[in-house]
């Protein structure tokens, strides 16, 4: 399982404050403390609160870059952000995110190819969020069929099935984590496959009970990869433990401390 | 047309383990062992680097074996009656380049020797032979936390490989490796769960886990053989997909079992055969060293290793 951390994001207080006073200081101390948690990549987003996110993403880049070598997800809505990130990242790179959209495709496949980095395909397009499982999947084939095109390989696909906050699409979630076992089956090779979890218990609560549940059956579904809080140590017992009962690792007394070694 | 092979990218890597040390690095050794390594699974050359072979040690004793069976007795004469005579054989007659000392004379039934005549033996062996040491406690655990810290103490700098250390008796092992320098064989009773355990555990006491070797304890060729290959194979398959905790090499004690079972005792030949087919199964499965003890059936092994890498 790829975990990645969601904490490098101008939605919480501190990275705001990090990003409009360029505090590095902050947002090093946060890389390593998701690192130390167990994140095996860091989602960086400069959010709403950033002013010129042209220049907060390349510097977020360049200063966790200072600390880590860590895979980074360049997350952000706007191209020419992501391509801002990208031209100064010497660490692996993920693109976060693009929609079924041609246009967006048309821009970030090539750049993905250009700059060897995954590419996270969300399945919403400009219609609107997708209403049940085969408009999930008819978005997602629209999207394996654009990066077969353009020569992108599948392996470095990821493809979000967008999960859904509970009080606001619980019809939904069932067809959610079914979505993510039929995208491991829609080509071969399989494209990966990754959720943002903490949508789940947006607004909801208690959230960590939701999100650490949701993230099980998730797991259970062959989800590869997520993005996630990894400081809430529950929740990463609970991904540790889902991984071993379905013997991705092999179990002894101290498994918890054994997975965390690695 | 020929089929292309289907070669595995794997993320983890077997440690190395050093065993034995020279003059220049604080011991007095004329050679040393290295084992592990690997990014592949057993003789799988195109996959990844296997840059060390599989090694032999031959088994010797503290005092004149008790369980060796005629034939073994006869391979070595009458220098098997005096431990030290019987190493020097081993070494100048059949080239060992590794010895496996057994403390079987500390055990309460087998002589029970003093914790200082047990460390008088380790420094008198040194002087005598100059390969490097593995040295293994008698078995009985309350004996073995007084003995193998003073053998261990003897042979300080030395860089043994010292076992066996079990999941109820780790700790003194582990206190006296990691002071006097050298490595720690992890035993396990043909049980993944616990040699990853015992793994830990050992390396949550300081010593690292590229100091360990893990003897999974296996069965002779019809006594079990294939539940050691597959938990052999389980742990590799887990290292080389990145659980460090299971990144060891693999010592086997081939001779032990194979001469124990009915088959071995029936004829001197095919005593042979079976401590060498034991070992030449175990190869295939991980086996990193082989504890021997039959000189003959050593030399086929060792042929045979040969033989393999010659690629």
């Amino acid at each position: 399982m790829l975990i990645v951390g969601e904490l490098i994001n101008g939605m919480y207080s501190n990275i705001a404050l990090a990003l409009k006073n360029h505090d590095k200081k902050i947002v090093q101390t946060c890389v390593l403390e998701q690192i130390t948690s167990g994140a095996d990549a860091l989602d960086l987003c400069c959010g709403p609160a950033s002013q010129n996110p042209l220049i907060d993403m390349p510097w977020l880049v360049e200063v966790v870059q200072e600390v880590t070598d860590k895979p980074l997800c360049l997350d952000s809505s706007n191209p020419k952000v992501i391509q801002a990130g990208l031209k100064v990242a010497r660490n692996k790179t993920i693109i976060n995110s693009t929609t079924a959209d041609v246009e967006k495709l048309d821009i970030l496949i090539p750049l993905a190819k250009k700059y060897r980095s995954g590419l996270i395909g969300i399945t919403i397009s400009a219609k609107g969020i997708p209403q049940n499982k085969d408009q999930r999947l008819e978005l997602a084939a629209m999207i394996l069929n654009q990066v077969s095109e353009k020569g992108f390989p599948i392996a470095e696909l990821y493809l979000d099935p967008i999960v859904m906050p509970i009080n606001v699409a619980q019809n939904q979630i069932r067809d959610i984590l079914e979505t993510i076992l039929e995208f491991k089956m829609i080509s071969k090779p399989s494209p990966k496959t990754i959720i943002g979890l903490s949508n789940i218990s947006q607004g909801a609560r208690p959230r960590s009970l939701i999100n650490r549940t949701f993230l099980t059956m998730a797991v259970a579904s062959g989800l590869d990869s997520v993005i996630l809080d990894p400081k809430d140590k529950e929740l990463m017992d609970t991904l540790i433990t889902a991984e071993l009962i379905l013997n991705k690792n092999i179990y002894c007394d101290s498994y918890l401390e054994a997975y965390r070694k690695k | 047309m020929d089929a292309p092979l289907a070669l595995e990218k794997w993320s983890g890597v077997i440690s190395t383990v050093i065993i034995g040390a020279k003059k220049e690095e604080g011991g007095s050794r004329s050679n040393i062992i290295k084992i592990g390594g690997q990014s592949t699974l057993p003789l799988l050359f195109k996959e990844g680097a296997i840059p060390n072979k599989p090694k032999i040690a031959f088994e010797i004793s503290d005092i004149a074996p008790y369980d060796f069976d005629e034939e073994l007795t006869t391979a070595y004469g009458k220098a098997i009656n005096d431990p030290l005579a019987w190493a020097e054989i081993c070494v100048n007659k059949y080239k060992a380049e590794l010895l496996c000392l057994k403390m079987q004379g500390t055990h309460p039934d087998f002589g029970n020797k003093s914790p200082q005549s047990a460390a008088k033996f380790i420094s008198t062996l040194l002087s005598k032979v100059s390969v490097p040491l593995i040295i293994i406690g008698s078995g009985d655990d309350a004996k073995d936390n007084l003995i193998m810290p003073a053998c261990s103490e003897a042979a300080r700098g030395e860089r043994c490989l010292i076992g066996c250390a079990v999941q109820d008796n780790y700790k003194t092992f582990t206190a006296s490796v990691l002071a006097d320098g050298h490595s720690i064989i992890a035993e396990s009773p043909i049980d993944i769960n616990i040699a990853k355990q015992l793994n830990i555990l050992i390396s949550d006491m300081g010593l690292s886990l590229e100091r360990i070797v893990i003897n999974p304890t296996i069965g002779a060729l019809g006594y079990g053989l294939e539940y050691a290959y597959s938990i052999m194979e389980r742990a590799r398959l887990a290292a080389l997909s990145g659980d460090k905790t299971l990144a060891s090499p693999f010592i086997c004690f081939v001779g032990q079992e194979a001469w124990r079972t009915k088959e071995a005792k029936t004829s001197p030949e095919q005593g042979i055969i079976w401590e060498t087919l034991t070992a030449t199964s175990l190869i295939q499965s991980g086996a990193d060293l082989l504890v021997m003890r039959h000189p003959k059936a050593a030399q086929i092994v060792s042929s045979h290793i040969e033989a393999l890498f010659k690629e």
